[in-house]
């Protein structure tokens, strides 16, 4: 067992992977002698070498495009896209391209990739670096979109990942980066498609993905020391596939759903999961399920502004508290 | 800076057993043929509504595919555009699997789950189709990544038209390329037009890929690409460069479609006469004189051309026999383990 940071964890993960497979190969800008822009690759240059861990020209389209080639034809690429906002350029290998070739060729063409991102708010960079895309990749058929809360999720889930044999969206959230969190010693390997309920509790079910998580954990806390209320807190981790038992079941127990989500308001993945309690679990829910979103603005930059509009454990427990007290 | 000529133009060779021979000539006149003829019948068959959706026939354009596809070797990878289906044929799938299909049917290439723009045969090295402009110059790019890192010694070549040279993903692959020396091969087949805007009114430079090339440090290579020969030697060059380790080579063919853009374009926006100049340059033309300049006997010819009308009707009777693709397939195939659950 070791404390370590997510930052050290998204490291120590590909370094498993390539460890393990000749085939994992990593590309992407500024990754390799530099170590990322959020130095969460540094060391796997000196370690792997200059043919398996590879600097590229500023190409989104191009790094997406060639990982998709490599994994085509044989290997299992690593592809970073230093900020999740710039999917935007690339976009068209996200969903056009890796999702949809096996189903177009009637099953002849694999795409075993993984593509790391930077993603998420906090870091007071504005509108164009701070954007939470988990819903851009979640509605996209063919694709399986992951996102950790701790380092030890971004060990095993990146190794399941890498493992996995269609292309995964890794979004790693940039607030967490320097975050710690004990890891076991050895390899580890975890599931897609599996929730993790980290806090038992009877009342209500509060769903939270990424930097959501820490916040409906410790708004979980102070909605019990408070105000007697027993949240449960489910972290989704994996939107695709979607671990629905494990949220049906919880939903079942507590009769009470809220989704924390660091996405704009509209179409954000706690609307389908809504959805799917609403079709799924209707008679089981004593109230309306609650959303607890980010406004549908586009982000703001100064530390004030960008504080208020995503949720914070304030924002959840006030929001719980009065649905379930009035 | 290699400039070939068109072949039609060129002086014949110094005989049968020049560096081509006749085996290849042969086969490189039956793959031509082929090509016409299925594309014929495909956009016969559009008018008898038994080609649903879109399709993109590359009729004028047959020597690019031909020349080519000929000089690969097996293990080669082609990366096609939705203007696909002769580069598919060149590589050796049955017309069958391709009118089938264009036609819908369950023993059609991809059972009708991809259609005409999306033509793909692994097992050919047909690595897909791809109908976003510009998006398989960059997947061709990874694929030669694939050979250079494993030591493997096939090519990745990749086809696209004109106005594709306009898109960013091009300059991202062909610097992408040039940067990390892959094995590629681009082929820019300039057919002058874009969908139906000439490419020279939308385009900086007069060769649209071959004047683009000294920006990436690559040759300036510009060849007629109704001549065969001349394609099939062009092809040969750039592969030997590719399988040397010496980096990848974008080769503009000059070319011309016979028919309208896709299959809904008349082509009104042609020139006077652009057409009839250009069939006087036609491709399967050039190359049954080319063959009569090297001694094939009519003959010879003759057989071809009944084999292949047979193959191309055989395949037709086949596809218009063939069922329609089952409703089960609607949900196959969407992840690796066969099916589309996106939930437990
Ligand atoms: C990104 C994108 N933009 C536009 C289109 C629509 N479109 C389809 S074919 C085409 C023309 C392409 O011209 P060219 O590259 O010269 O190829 P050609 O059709 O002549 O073979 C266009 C604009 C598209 N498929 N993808
Ligand atoms: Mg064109």
């Amino acid at each position: 067992m070791a404390e370590i940071t997510y930052r050290d964890a998204v490291i120590r993960g590909i370094a498993q992977e390539m460890s393990r497979d000749n085939d994992v190969v990593f590309l992407g800008e500024d990754v390799a002698k530099a170590g990322g822009v959020f130095k969460a690759t540094v060391g796997l240059y000196e370690q792997f070498g200059p043919l398996r861990v590879r600097d590229t020209p500023i190409s989104e389209q191009a790094i997406l495009g060639a990982a998709m080639g490599a994994a085509m034809t044989g290997l299992k690429p690593i592809a970073e896209i230093m900020f999740s906002d710039f999917f935007a350029v690339c976009f068209d290998y996200i969903a056009n391209e890796f999702p949809k070739s096996r189903y177009m060729s009637n099953g002849q063409t694999k795409c075993p990739l993984v593509v790391r991102t930077g993603n998420g708010a906090g870091s007071r960079f504005g509108a164009q670096h701070s954007q939470s895309v988990e819903n851009w990749c979640m509605m996209i058929p063919g694709l399986k979109v992951v996102a950790p809360s701790s380092p030890v999720d971004v060990i095993g889930l990146l190794a399941a990942a890498v493992r996995d044999p269609d292309p995964v969206i890794f979004l790693e959230h940039k607030s967490l980066y320097p975050t710690k969190g004990e890891v076991p010693d050895g390899e580890i390997v975890d599931k897609l498609g599996t929730a993790k309920i980290l806090r038992p509790g009877r009342d209500a079910t509060i769903l939270a993905l990424a930097l959501m998580v820490p916040r409906a954990l410790e708004a979980a806390e102070r909605l019990k020391a408070e105000h007697g209320i027993d949240c449960e807190v489910v972290d989704v981790r994996s939107l695709v596939p979607l671990d629905t038992q494990t949220i049906l079941g919880s939903v079942a127990k507590t009769h009470r759903l809220f989704t924390v989500e660091e996405n704009p308001r509209l179409c954000g993945w706690g609307a389908e999961i809504v959805s799917i309690v609403a079709d799924e679990a209707f008679y089981d829910l004593d109230s309306p399920p609650v959303r607890i979103t980010t406004p549908h603005i586009p982000l703001p930059a100064a530390d004030i502004l960008e504080d208020i509009v995503l949720p914070t454990p304030e924002r959840i427990v006030d929001t719980v508290r009065r649905s379930l007290q009035g | 800076m290699a400039t070939a000529r068109n072949s039609a133009q060129a002086a014949p060779g110094s005989g049968l057993n020049d560096d081509i021979g006749e085996d290849k000539r042969l086969a490189l006149y039956r793959s031509q043929l082929r090509i016409r003829e299925a594309e014929q019948r495909a956009f016969d068959l559009f008018l008898q509504n038994l080609v649903k959706g879109t399709s993109h026939l590359s009729l004028g354009q047959e020597a690019v595919a031909s020349g080519f596809a000929e000089a690969m070797q097996k293990g080669d990878l082609s990366f096609c555009t939705y203007r696909g289906h002769a580069h598919t044929l060149a590589r050796g799938v049955s017309v069958e699997k391709v009118l089938g299909e264009l036609m819908q049917r369950d023993n059609g290439l991809m059972r009708g789950k991809g259609g005409s723009m999306h033509l793909t045969s692994e097992e050919h090295g047909v690595m897909g189709s791809y109908a976003i402009i510009g998006a398989h110059l960059p997947i061709a790019c990874g694929a030669a990544w694939r050979a250079q890192y494993k030591g493997d010694k096939d090519v990745s070549v990749c086809f696209f038209g004109d106005g594709t040279t306009n898109i960013g993903a091009f300059h991202e692959a062909l610097n992408f390329a040039a940067v990390w020396k892959l094995p590629v091969v681009f082929v820019c087949e300039n057919n002058l037009y874009m969908e139906y805007t000439p490419i020279g009114d939308v385009t900086a430079v007069p060769h649209p890929a071959a004047d683009r090339a000294a920006a990436y440090r690559l040759e300036r290579i510009i060849i007629g690409g109704n001549g065969a020969d001349v394609v099939y030697r062009t092809a040969q060059k750039a592969y030997a460069k590719a399988r040397a380790g010496e980096g990848p080579s974008l080769i503009e063919a000059l070319t011309y479609r016979h028919s309208g853009h896709s299959r809904a374009d008349p082509a009104k926006y042609r020139p006077e006469g652009e057409l009839e100049k250009w069939k006087e340059r036609d491709p399967i033309k050039i190359y049954r004189e080319r063959l009569k300049q090297f001694g094939v006997g009519d003959k010879v010819i003759a057989g071809i051309d009944a084999e292949v009308r047979k193959e191309v009707d055989d395949a037709t009777e086949a596809c218009k026999a063939a069922p329609m693709p089952p409703l089960d397939i609607l949900t196959t195939d969407v992840y690796a383990d066969g099916g589309w659950a996106w939930r437990n």
